[in-house]
């Protein structure tokens, strides 16, 4: 009790508990209240949604709709919508990592004073809009657009080529968005880099390639694995880039929920999309949040 | 390592290098493609009808848009100003402060929401407000307190990020000697910590602020009737294809931002020269 008292005196709690108490009751909180909206039934009510806890007569009543589940296990939409979405993610990530390894390795071998200038114009677009970045594409990969006008104008093609509103256009607008953001955590790591480790594979008599394949690549696996999750985590969620360039075939759970709340009204099962989201990507955020900890604890 | 051997790994690099520069006109050649038909006097958006700036005329006549940007504007400056606070009390806790109860649940709390879904966040914090609203009556309506709260919990991750890896490089050694000399630890951080970590401070603010005024999921949940933000209304246009006031908008937004961004890099990259020079 007294040390209770004695820690209550202390700037040190204080200093810990502001940031604390925010981060609860903004962060951890709503998933609570996610998850138990998830199972309440929906009404035509203001909110649209039906208590869960009630008490009247000395009765405390709970009431448990697990119906908004087996909705979403029996209609095939929401089962193809996630598998769609994991899919999505899965391989953008693997087309951002191909491009972006080269990239943050040219950065991290250029000479010092070059390094700064190169990370900031990689970094730039990333700091103006995301939306407009993905709305420049809906210009360039329309029918009428730079692409297909360009084409049209050589003669290669008579009719024009449809690219927007495609799977393919929501993999130009995914790669084309999160490239810096694989690009940094890479680069961090491939610059610390020990070069006298790859200078003694070569006295060894490695080629550059094996040099690389067996030195470089499996010390940069932090940086590899830092950079896919900060992708492939937000993409399987993404809304904007779906929305705004892909078609009939783009079925991603990010504009499902969207419809689900915005457009039917229907609170719970929206909830219950987004815990089940939540679930999917447990594994993977756990494995940001190990690399990340450790990154923001190992002090010098 | 020495310098010719750093020229010639440069050298080496071949494909690399070739993969960046291309990836380089990747990322920019759609922007400079917006900018250019943002001048484009045809209606039309790919016939190039000569060059005009009547798409910038008219956004200056558009009074709903107007409000939008200083909706979005104040939203991003109380947003940035409260997420470096809160941030950097995180980052200092997270560096200097070694374990505590509740350690790991709080580098959860800190590093989630990096990645976590926008449509997540946006969801679990309004059903957070609804239920609040009907649980105490507050708030009573959501607009920009309810944009701002959930803007904040978001960037100050960002913001720990950016002050903790300026703390973590820092010298601890001064920080020790004033608190040997008699300094309370609060004047101890005032007077020697913040100058220091002033840049990262500052770039950390301008981080916040631009990703509060990008953000378009969350604030479309938590938002209520009288508050539109500026990517709202980018959104609900870009939603019905291109046109080119929202190109002509866009090429505003694009420069902005770029010219404050490398005007902050260019100062804080002079300040981190000078403060090189004054340790030599």
């Amino acid at each position: 009790m007294i040390s209770l008292i004695r820690q209550l005196m202390t700037g040190r709690f204080w200093l810990i508990a502001a940031p604390y108490t925010w981060l609860l009751l903004f962060f951890a909180l709503p998933f609570a209240i996610v998850l138990m909206i998830s199972v309440s039934t929906a009404a035509f009510s203001v909110p649209p949604y039906e208590a869960v806890f009630s008490y009247a007569d000395q009765q405390l009543k709970i009431l448990l709709n697990l119906g908004n589940y087996s909705f979403l296990l029996d209609d095939p939409l929401y089962y193809l919508a996630y598998w769609g979405s994991i899919k999505m993610a899965f391989f953008a990530t693997i087309l951002t990592l191909l491009l972006g390894y080269p990239m943050a390795y040219a950065i991290a071998q250029a000479p010092q004073k070059n390094q700064t200038v190169l990370l900031l114009l990689v970094m730039l677009p990333s700091w103006t809009s995301f939306l407009i970045r993905i709305y420049a594409w809906m210009g360039i990969l329309s029918n009428e657009g730079v692409i297909n006008g360009l084409l049209q104008a050589m003669g290669l093609i008579d009719e024009p080529i449809q690219m927007l509103n495609t799977n393919f256009a929501v993999y130009v607008g995914i790669v084309y968005a999160y490239l810096p953001f694989m690009i940094l955590p890479l680069y961090a790591n491939l610059v610390k880099l020990d070069s006298t480790l790859l200078e003694a594979a070569s006295d060894l008599g490695a080629r550059r390639f094996t040099a690389f394949w067996r030195v470089t690549l499996p010390l940069s696996k932090n940086g590899i694995i830092a950079g896919s999750m900060l992708v492939f985590i937000p993409v399987v969620g993404e809304f904007v880039i779906p929305e705004l360039l892909g078609g009939p075939d783009t079925l991603m759970i990010g504009t499902v929920l969207w419809a689900e709340f915005f457009g039917n009204r229907d609170w719970p099962v929206a909830s219950a999309l987004a815990i089940i989201m939540l679930v999917i990507l447990l594994i993977p955020i756990m494995l940001f949040h190990r690399y990340q900890s450790k990154s923001l604890e190992a002090s010098s | 390592m020495t310098q010719p051997a750093e020229n010639k790994t440069w050298r080496k690099g071949g494909f690399a290098n070739t993969v960046l520069w291309g990836g380089l006109v990747f990322l920019y050649a759609p922007m400079v493609i917006l900018m250019l038909y943002s001048f484009n006097a045809s209606k039309l958006v790919t016939v190039w009808g000569g060059f005009s700036f009547k798409w910038y005329g008219e956004l200056l006549h558009n009074d709903s848009l107007l409000d939008a940007i200083w909706t979005s504007l104040q939203i991003a400056f109380f947003t940035a100003s409260a997420a470096v606070l809160l941030g950097t009390m995180a980052a200092l806790i997270m560096t200097r402060f070694g374990g505590f109860k509740g350690r790991t649940l709080f580098t959860g709390m800190i590093t989630a929401p990096l990645v976590m879904p926008d449509v997540i966040i946006g969801l679990s914090l309004l059903l957070l407000f609804v239920q609040m609203a009907s649980s105490f009556g507050w708030p009573a309506d959501r607009g920009m307190v309810t944009i701002w709260i959930a803007h904040t919990t978001f960037c100050s991750a960002y913001v720990t990020v950016v002050v903790a890896s300026r703390l973590r490089e820092l010298d601890q050694s001064i920080e020790e000697a004033a608190l040997d000399l008699g300094a309370t630890p609060l004047r101890a951080f005032f007077l020697i910590t913040v100058p220091i970590i002033l840049p990262a401070l500052a770039s950390a603010w301008l981080l916040a602020f631009t990703l509060s005024l990008d953000d378009l999921v969350i604030a479309s949940f938590v938002t209520g009737p009288n508050a539109t933000t500026l990517p709202m209304k980018v959104f609900s246009s870009a939603r019905l294809g291109v046109s080119p006031d929202v190109n002509a908008l866009a090429t505003v937004i694009i420069l902005t931002v770029s010219l404050v961004v490398l005007l902050a890099w260019y100062i804080s990259r002079r300040a981190e020269r000078k403060r090189l020079r004054v340790d030599i």
